[in-house]
């Protein structure tokens, strides 16, 4: 059962996406940085083949690579010029670009978050429903069942893009922003989904909130989902929120470094 | 023996190079502003060139140091004084136990920065000192300084003898005469075309590079809003969100451009015109709210030339 979101784009955009699918365009975006764009539309191929470019490039641990950064349909690949240059590096990605690497190869992390939909976390609860017209129930019903894809993070540190929300749920952004939205505020705007990570302002539809911290600086990695992890929702009631809060604290596992080239 | 905040100033934080390698987290890589000010600040003190400082905003900070201290303040022209007399910036200076030094305002510039010998001790957060104020962590507590913050400063390494012969060196370091010149010419801010350069016509890079903008007030480190003729690309369509290169100038719909700097979004949907070269960066942290700023276009190989040269030129007063 799956991403329904990109489902429908992908039949929508299934000709102009394999269309496009072996174009691989190299982009001098700046005297430190190439952008290496793989198409320019929402889908499920590109995400797949940008997540792939990243985890390759990622697993080379290349010192020359200062930050890679996935989106929808490219990657940009940062490096200081005084050590490295375009052309090294874009042949370096063109060769990962190129490879067809079968799906199995990489397994995506599964990451389940609990999430309370009680009112007092939920403002735009009844909103949603009212919009939707469907009942609160049957908003969190489909939220908690669906299954997202974490297309990139962006926007503050741990915030992370999932595709999937599914499309009887899509809403417009807010129409004025919040101030401050709280750190673990389940979000939807459009055909995404968020949780808020840190403490910030948003303009996105709160929907509940999780216990799990998101983003925690002094952890390995800091942020709980990393581009191309597979997310759950799994409702939970007041109770088990409140529990959970005040045992969340040992919840980042430490296994693996969530660095680039650490130095 | 930590060093007092008597007064914070508008915007003191601790700095350092930057946090590399976490913007597939959306982490972005703060560090200073002026990489190159910050950096020589070090080098004046025989630090490592990526020791944790402080970088002060518009208007500086007043400290005091309890112990005796070498310290050097460089970047904007500010007003220093050390127990009420002028200290020189661009140099090592010696605070006695007990010394105040009281930064007021920039004169030109934004950003001077302070780095005291051995550097501030301040824990690494995912391999750097550097404050994120978005994700309130790194630096001082994750935050700006404020009154009565007791900075902690790492212990040099014990060695009288040698170290007597290294400051007697270090104190006769100085920048040769005309290199802040070098450093921050009056001329055109220098950009390479953009990622998205072929969504612009020529009319867009016309206004470009010919008109001058005005930085707004409503600029920090995360972004410059500049103020002037309108550039549009050549049609409406919506950019698919990208990766943000460092400097890179973006046009949103109102066709005011912005330059992201280092506390920036990592991604962003508007399209990028134009990119401010590794050379140059340092100069955008400099840049003041109301100041104009013209940019200036050359090649990618130029651009990476003149990162080389600028590396050699330092090299060649730093190292001898």
């Amino acid at each position: 059962m799956a991403h329904a979101a990109w489902c429908i784009l992908r039949n929508a955009r299934l000709r102009e996406t394999n269309r496009r699918f072996r174009t691989l365009k190299i982009v001098e975006a700046s005297d430190s940085s190439l952008l290496v764009v793989l198409g320019d539309a929402i889908s499920e191929e590109l995400q797949e083949r940008v997540i792939s470019l990243f985890h390759a490039l990622a697993r080379l641990r290349d010192p020359r690579i200062r930050n890679l950064h996935p989106a929808y349909a490219s990657l940009l690949i940062d490096f200081d010029p005084r050590e490295s240059s375009h052309n090294e590096l874009a042949k370096l990605a063109e060769k990962f670009a190129r490879q067809r690497r079968p799906k199995q190869e990489r397994k995506p992390k599964i990451v389940e978050i609990p999430v309370c939909y009680d009112a007092t976390f939920a403002p735009d609860l009844l909103d949603i429903a009212k919009r939707t017209k469907k009942s609160p129930e049957e908003v969190i019903a489909l939220h908690s069942s669906a299954t997202y894809h974490v297309c990139f993070l962006g926007f503050s540190p741990g915030f992370a893009y999932l595709s999937g929300l599914p499309e009887a749920l899509q809403v417009p952004r807010l129409d004025t922003p919040r101030k401050s939205v709280k750190a673990g505020t389940v979000a939807i705007a459009g055909s995404q989904a968020a949780v808020y990570p840190v403490d910030s302002p948003g303009g996105w539809r709160s929907i509940g909130r999780t216990p799990v911290q998101m983003f925690n600086p002094a952890a390995i990695p800091p942020s709980r989902l990393t581009p191309g992890d597979v997310v759950k929702f799994a409702p939970i009631d007041r109770g088990q929120f409140d529990t959970m809060s005040g045992t969340i604290s040992e919840t980042m596992s430490n296994k693996t470094s969530g660095a680039m080239s650490p130095r | 023996m930590p060093i007092r905040i008597n007064n914070p100033g508008l915007l003191t934080t601790v700095q350092d190079a930057g946090r590399h390698g976490f913007s597939h987290l959306g982490i972005s890589s703060c560090g200073a502003a002026d990489a190159i000010a910050f950096r020589i600040a070090n080098l004046l003190l025989g630090n490592s060139e990526n020791a944790a400082a402080l970088e002060m905003t518009l208007l500086g900070a007043t400290l005091e140091f309890e112990e005796a201290a070498s310290i050097a303040l460089t970047g904007a022209d500010c007003d220093c004084r050390l127990n009420g007399e002028a200290a020189p910036m661009w140099q090592a200076i010696q605070v006695a136990p007990g010394g105040v030094l009281a930064c007021a305002g920039m004169k030109t510039g934004a950003r001077a920065y302070l780095a005291v010998e051995a550097g501030f001790d301040v824990a690494s957060v995912m391999g750097s000192a550097s404050t994120d104020l978005a994700g309130r962590f790194g630096g001082y507590d994750g935050r700006k300084l404020v009154k009565g913050d007791m900075l902690p400063v790492r212990k040099k390494p014990a060695s009288p003898i040698q170290e007597s012969a290294q400051k007697s060196a270090r104190n006769a370091r100085r920048l040769p005469t005309g290199a802040l010149e070098t450093l921050y010419p009056s001329s055109s801010i220098r950009v390479t075309k953009g990622a998205q350069q072929e969504w612009f016509g020529g009319e867009a890079f016309e206004k470009l590079f010919s008109r001058s903008y005005e930085v707004s007030d409503d600029s920090d480190r995360s972004g410059l809003r500049l103020k002037g003729e309108s550039i549009r690309p050549r049609d409406a369509k919506q950019l698919l969100t990208d990766g943000i290169p460092l400097g890179a100038i973006q046009v949103p719909q109102n066709g005011q451009p912005i330059i992201l700097f280092v506390d920036q979004h990592t991604t962003g949907g508007y399209p990028k015109i134009a990119n401010v070269i590794a050379a140059d960066m340092h100069r955008i942290g400099q840049l003041r709210p109301h100041e104009q700023v013209r940019f200036a276009e050359v090649t990618i190989a130029e651009a990476i030339e003149s990162v080389h040269e600028q590396e050699k030129w330092l090299k060649r007063i730093f190292v001898s």
